[in-house]
């Protein structure tokens, strides 16, 4: 039997267990485990994805999501219901709460899997630059489903539910979710989900305004390169690159910037790049994700337009 | 405060990395080392802790014996003391590491006391296992939270935020703790060229370590399927604007 | 400005056929393509596996700054000239620049500097520790002895200036350029002329064509290799480490605000970049690596010519920079690297085309202060058949012999001068590594006699002889004691001595250095005729002195030429042109294989014997077989080329002198060289012969006959009717240069060769001084430098002792104006002037003017 970890958020599913779900099926019998009161209702939706056996447990400590707690819960099942697999997802959660399940069970744990051969397993490294194949000497496999490894397919069963019961101890209370809070306003460089950048390209300290204007629609801020603090455009507070700010931002929209290697180490982990220049040869537009080849003067502008008439 | 930061010396490669002839190890022919980025900031909210709220940070690390060059890094950012647990040949598994590290603190706080706390990184930079802190914190009966961007401490608890995908989690644990930073809870400095002369100077511990090999092994590694996507042109000059929108929207950047 | 490079460009294909392919688009290859294209150049495709505008090669990683003055003419020239063109791209950021000294030898060096600066027209100052903090407030002053400060020092911007030269050929429509191209192969065929180049391959295509260039710097060996070709350098770790920010560079709001300081002391610069301040080094360790070892831009974390910065190397150096400015110790190191760039043997650029492939350019090794008038004489060179420009004498690529481009010496060479960079270098200096390279068959006996060996490319050529430090006190009024360490370093006054006894009575001279080049066949008479200014149509047994001249009608060579039969020609050159000339030769050789060309130099061993006695010494020995053989002036004239035997010893006999004496250079095998020796030095004992070093043949006896010397005085910049060395009348056969060298004969020359000797040596500090000949200029009375009609300094091209005259004397050109005997001027040297005579405005000798001892 597979057993799969459902992540969830105060009964919200994560579309990662809906992977880990759908990869299960490949290996064996699926049945879930969801952990909380919030997760009941989840029942028919794991179903939709194969997993005949719902196991379900509720506990005081397991009011909202906490590591321990959760991987006491996970540690608990294991030997409880002996799973030959457990699967979890290659989450933020899903790796935390599988390493403490696995330090409590004192069982190897191996993380971000993308292929399961019969005797040894494929896995991410380096954020998925490398691969790793592995062998793991295990009573039970504890693994986690690396992050859109999987196509999240459904298969729908009629999955019944069945209560777990774990004793947990009070103390797991001490690494629950105490409080949530939005995200705190008036973002910095580091920290924006959006960077509208600027680089020589853009010619003067006023040429910034029309960046300026599209990174305020988008929720953003603006950065700049070098060759742009070093011009006195703008403050050095501003630079993105490796002797100023590295940032990760969802997207980078870098205007005019070449992508000089010190630029580009600072943004390099953006999650997307979108490049605006007028050399298609240039650095920055043969690594971005996206390009528009042209003046930043006249696309800048064009896009923001295009954003406020979206909205309306 | 008393503050260890475990960090691990790893390769700093650039967009494309080797794998050396046998396939145990990336090919560092012509690379620096680094240590993860995640433990650079746990480094840095190490020595802003301590001078914030006093105390002093040790920093930790299982590796070659030129792992050194990461001690000294971080003794150049301000910590006072470096403890080196010497390994030769490949990585040691995820559990072995851990017990490792567990056996040195435990001698390291007999010596010394207990650290209030311990950070990680999240995760490794090259072998990302996601558990090494985990399995010390559990082994040490600590409370753990990894994936954290903020910490503030209040009295004998600390306030630890994590960013999830709906706003900000905070954690409130007692002290002693441990915690897994991720990058983005601050900006590490960078040494100054006094850190970086005095950090010559820092006596670094050496301890071998001795623990049993765990339970998953590597077999080889293997170059990731082609990851080289050409970049997309959405367009010449303004007529690409409604392109870009698209790609904002299908991202999720633009709601 | 915006990047215009030519769209189409990006597709994924370079075309099938181009007129030429220009490999690199850093500094020197973009300013290529530009140079190339303003002298008409069209269909010219630019490639590079980098990106644009920044490739990743060294050009991305420089400090950009230029500090003018050099002690070489050719490199102090190109620097200015750069530098002007830097300023034509509004891309020339003056700063100003201190050069700065922790030693005393080093303000030496700087007087040195001062005098540099005079001749090239730089307008430089000394100035004391508190002038130095006045102009960089945060400098530590009191560790300071005083500095060398330039205003022009700038920092340019190489990456724009660059893009800016590349997109004006393309422009043109002159140019496609193709980044993240990578080259793959370079095909040759076989021309009659040797491999020829035939096409690039990269990975987008192949491309046929007539012309390569390579620009690709660090790259370039790797890039030559692959069509046979050797273009001797190696990339080397230069250490920097941007710190900052500092609070008193971000006030100033600029991004160079401050003068750049060269701690020359500690082989250091702290140049400010903004906020920041660079710290770079050439005092580590040398630390080479493989062109093919260096990372692709892929591989790299950063660039791959920037490489993991290697902190130990550089602890030493932070620590100086933080006695030198405080400021520094609380500055953050936020970027700093393992810099590589390109090292040759002996330091300067690789330029020209390879010897080993026709039409296979290289522009390599070339530093960013120096790089766009590189760019252009190279341009010119492949234009023209030789620069315009100046003189690319000391970067001509053919300069090498084989031994110098194996790696086992560009690395041994290469780790000998690394920390010389900033080091304070004696025009004279030797090098301490690869000595032993080559030796002549004389050199065990040369040894025993305490010979003090030079380093001539590889030949240990004996300078002096410690045997003949007796004869010092023979001739006690020959020599002023040198009282100035400097000007008696890697010099002795044996030189002098031997110099008069060879005068007196018979000396002997190891001229095994010599390169012999044998042309022979149907057309060979014909085809040197071509190359040579002088007819070379004599008799056999007879020979030419001549030059050789560029297509423009200046100096390319200078050398004899013996006629050996019919068809039968021998070129003997020197050994600093021994390459040069090599290559020279072969590469206007008719392609019908009329012609023949045979390097003999490995095989030949050279003695010159001279002075009053060589001729009874001889007389001794030689024989036609075995009768005597008639060595009197009358049966073996002067200029007379003879086939004899001496004690044997079958020889070649030739009836020349560059000393100014009766005698020979005497040539056989290797093998029989010993002998040879053994039999003179037998022979001569009764007229007390002694072995006489190069510092008589190259200099004092040279200099008292006013010969000249190729690469000193001959220089493709001067005709030979400015060199004084013109003859009545020119042959009537064509020549290279004929044209030009016409045109000179009928036009005023705008400077003449002098000789000119020093009325006072005594310096301010009460003693004499001796100019080692490194380009000190010639200023008049009033202390102004002299410039001919030309725009050419007038500034000592040698200098040295003339025992026999009494003077020390310097050669120079002059400007008519001033070259007329009896003038009076002055020699500026170590920043002190001296008082000098005009003695000859021509070649006319100022010993035995009338050359009668050679000839009676």
């Amino acid at each position: 039997m597979i057993l799969v970890v459902v992540e969830h958020d105060r009964g919200t599913m994560s579309p990662a267990t809906w992977e880990a779900l759908a990869a299960a099926r490949a290996l064996g019998e699926v049945h879930a485990l969801t952990i909380g009161e919030a997760a009941d209702g989840l029942v028919d939706q794991i179903g939709n994805f194969g997993a005949t056996v719902v196991h379900q447990v509720h506990g005081d400590v397991l009011g909202d999501y906490g590591p321990e707690a959760w991987g006491e819960v996970v540690a608990q099942a294991v030997k409880a219901l002996d799973p030959t697999v457990v699967l979890a997802t290659g989450t933020d959660r899903g790796n935390e709460v599988m390493a403490h399940a696995a330090a409590r069970l004192d069982m190897p744990m191996v993380a971000n899997v993308i292929e399961f051969g019969s005797d040894e397993l494929t896995r991410v490294r380096w954020g998925g630059s490398l691969l790793e194949r592995c062998r793991l000497d295990a009573p039970v496999r504890l693994l986690t489903v690396a992050h859109h490894a999987f196509a999240a397919d459904e298969s729908p069963v009629a999955a019944s539910a069945t209560p777990l019961a774990v004793e947990l101890d009070p103390v797991l209370s001490r690494t629950l979710v105490r409080d949530r809070v939005e995200r705190a306003a008036g973002v910095t460089l580091a920290t924006a989900p959006v960077v509208v950048s600027g680089g020589r390209g853009v010619g003067s300290a006023e040429g910034f305004a029309p960046l300026q204007e599209l990174a305020a629609e988008l929720g953003g801020v603006v950065g700049c390169s070098r060759a742009v603090t070093n011009n006195g455009w703008r403050n050095h507070t501003d630079q993105v690159g490796q002797t100023g700010t590295r940032i990760a931002p969802d997207i980078y929209i870098a205007c005019g910037i070449s992508g000089a290697i010190q630029h580009w180490v600072g943004a390099m982990a953006s999650k997307k790049i979108l490049a605006i220049n007028t050399d298609p040869e240039a650095n920055m537009v043969t690594k971005a994700d996206y390009a528009v080849i042209g003046d930043l003067h006249q696309v800048v502008p064009a896009i923001t337009a295009e954003v406020r008439r979206r909205r309306g | 405060m008393r503050i260890l930061v475990c960090v691990k010396r790893v390769p700093a490669p650039g967009a494309r990395i080797n794998i050396a002839a046998d396939g145990q190890a990336v090919d560092t022919a012509f690379l620096g080392f680094t240590m993860s980025p995640h433990e650079e900031c746990a480094v840095e909210e190490a020595v802003q802790l301590v001078e914030r709220h006093g105390g002093e940070a040790t920093v930790l690390t299982l590796g070659p014996s030129e792992a050194d060059e990461q001690l000294r890094y971080a003794a150049s950012l301000g910590v006072a003391r470096a403890v080196l647990l010497p390994i030769t040949g490949p990585d040691w598994d995820p559990q072995r590491t851990a017990s490792a590290i567990t056996a040195a603190i435990t001698d390291l706080e007999a010596a010394d006391g207990a650290f209030d706390l311990i950070l990680f990184g999240n995760e490794s930079a090259d072998s990302g296992g996601f558990q090494v802190g985990i399995r010390v914190a559990h082994a040490l009966g600590r409370p753990m939270v990894n994936g954290i961007k903020g910490i503030d401490v209040d009295g004998d608890t600390l306030r630890a935020r994590r960013e999830a995908d709906v706003g900000v989690e905070v954690y409130e644990v007692p002290m002693p703790a441990v915690l897994g930073v991720k990058e983005g809870i601050n900006l590490p400095r960078y040494p100054t060229l006094k850190g970086r002369l005095a950090s010559k100077k820092v006596d670094v511990a050496q301890v071998v370590p001795q623990a049993e090999a765990g339970g998953q092994q590597m077999v080889r590694l293997l170059p990731a399927a082609e990851q080289v996507s050409a970049t997309v042109i959405l367009g010449r000059g303004p007529d690409a604007a409604a392109a870009v929108v698209d790609m904002l929207q299908e991202i999720g950047v633009l709601k | 400005m915006t990047d215009t490079t030519n769209q189409a460009a990006s597709a994924g294909t370079v075309p099938a056929t181009a007129k030429c392919v220009i490999i690199g688009a850093g500094i020197v290859g973009n300013c290529l393509v530009g140079h190339l294209s303003r002298l008409g150049w069209t269909d010219m495709v630019q490639i590079d596996k980098g990106p644009l505008p920044n490739p990743g090669g060294s050009t991305g990683h420089a400090s950009n700054f230029i500090f003018p003055t050099d002690h070489s003419k050719e490199m102090a020239f190109l620097t200015l000239e750069s530098q002007r063109q830097y300023v034509d791209h509004g891309l020339n950021n003056t700063s100003g620049g201190i050069e700065v000294a922790r030693k005393p030898e080093r303000l030496e060096e700087f007087k040195r500097r001062m005098t540099s600066a005079k001749a090239w027209g730089i307008d430089s100052r000394l100035v004391t520790p508190a002038e130095i903090k006045e102009l960089v407030p945060f400098i530590n002053e009191e560790i300071l002895l005083g500095g060398f400060y330039t205003p022009s020092v700038s920092c340019v911007d190489s990456l724009e200036t660059g893009t800016q030269m590349r997109n004006e050929a393309v422009a043109k429509g002159a140019l496609q350029v193709f980044a993240n191209t990578e080259v793959l192969d370079i095909e040759t065929e076989d021309g009659p002329g040797g491999p020829t180049v035939k096409a690039v391959v990269t990975n987008k295509g192949r491309i046929e064509c007539e012309y390569v260039a390579i620009a690709c710097g660090v790259w370039s060996p790797r890039i030559a290799k692959m069509a046979g070709a050797n273009i001797p350098l190696t990339p080397a770790v230069h250490q920097m480490a941007d710190v900052g920010p500092i609070d008193i560079l971000q006030q100033s709001g600029k991004e160079v605000a401050y003068p750049i300081v060269r701690d020359m002391d500690t082989y250091c610069y702290e140049r400010q970049t903004a906020g920041s301040m660079e710290v770079g080094s050439y005092a580590h360790r040398p630390i080479f690596m493989h062109p093919d070892d260096i990372p692709s831009n892929d591989e790299s974390a950063l660039s791959p010519t920037e490489l993991p910065f290697t902190a130990d190397d550089f602890d030493q150096q932070f620590e100086e920079a933080i006695d030198l400015m405080e400021m520094l110790g609380e500055a953050e190191i936020r970027y700093a690297i393992n810099g590589l760039l390109s090292l040759t043997p002996d330091a300067n650029p690789v330029l020209g085309e390879t010897v080993e492939v026709r039409n296979l350019w290289s522009a390599a090794a070339v530093w960013i202060k120096e790089g766009p008038g590189i760019a252009q004489i190279v341009a010119e060179w492949m234009t023209y058949g030789y620069p315009h420009l100046c003189d690319p004498h000391s970067t001509d690529i053919s300069r090498f012999y084989p031994h110098e481009k194996t790696e086992h010496h560009i690395l041994a060479r290469c780790a000998e001068h690394f920390n010389k960079t900033y080091g304070i270098v004696h025009p004279r200096e030797q090098w301490a590594s690869q000595r032993g390279m080559r030796r002549s068959p004389f050199y065990a006996r040369e040894e025993a006699l305490g010979a003090v060996f030079f380093d001539a490319r590889g030949w240990e050529r004996p300078q002096w002889f410690e045997s003949n430090a007796k004869l010092v006190d023979k001739f006690p009024e020959a020599f002023t004691p040198r009282q100035h360490e400097w000007d008696a370093r890697w010099w002795s006054p044996i030189t002098n001595a031997e110099h008069l006894q060879m005068r007196e009575s018979v000396g002997m001279v190891d001229l095994t250095a010599f390169n012999e080049f044998d042309i022979t066949g149907p057309g060979a008479m014909a085809y040197l005729q071509y190359m040579c200014v002088n007819n070379v149509d004599v008799a056999v047994g007879r020979s030419v002195y001549t030059p050789l001249l560029t297509q423009h009608g200046g100096f390319r060579g200078d050398l004899t030429i013996q006629r050996l039969g019919t068809d039968h020609f021998r070129i003997i050159t020197g050994a600093f042109d021994g390459g040069r000339d090599n290559y020279w030769f072969r590469r206007y050789m008719p392609t019908d294989g009329s012609v023949t060309f045979t390097d003999m130099s490995q095989g030949i061993c050279t003695l010159g014997v001279w002075g009053p006695n060589a001729e009874k010494t001889m007389a001794k020995i030689v024989t036609d077989q075995s009768k005597p053989y008639d060595v009197s002036q009358t049966g073996f004239p002067y200029g007379a080329v003879r086939e004899v035997l001496i004690d044997g010893v079958p020889c070649i006999m030739f009836r020349i002198s560059y000393v100014g004496e009766n005698g020979w250079e005497i040539y056989t095998n290797m093998e029989h060289g010993l002998r040879l020796w053994d039999t003179i030095a037998e022979a001569g004992k009764e007229f007390d012969i002694i072995p006489v070093g190069i510092g008589v043949y190259a200099i004092t006896g040279r200099i008292e006959k006013g010969y000249r010397l190729m690469g000193a005085e001959l220089e493709s910049e001067y005709n030979p009717v400015e060199a004084g060395l013109a003859r009545p009348k020119v042959k009537s056969a064509d020549f290279m240069g004929k044209a030009e060298y016409m045109k000179a004969r009928d036009e005023q020359p705008a400077a003449i060769m002098c000789t000119l000797s020093m009325d006072s040596q005594r310096c301010a500090a009460g003693y004499d001084r001796f100019p080692t000949g490194g380009n000190e200029p010639i200023l008049t009375l009033d202390g102004e430098r002299i410039l001919d009609a030309k725009g050419r300094v007038s500034r000592v091209t040698t200098a040295g002792a003339g025992p026999s005259v009494g003077k020390y004397l310097l050669l120079s050109y002059l400007p008519p104006q001033h070259a007329v005997e009896g003038t009076k001027l002055q020699v500026m040297y170590m920043n002190e002037c001296y008082p000098v005579t005009v003695e000859r405005a021509s070649a006319t000798p100022l010993f035995d003017p009338d050359d009668s001892r050679m000839k009676s």
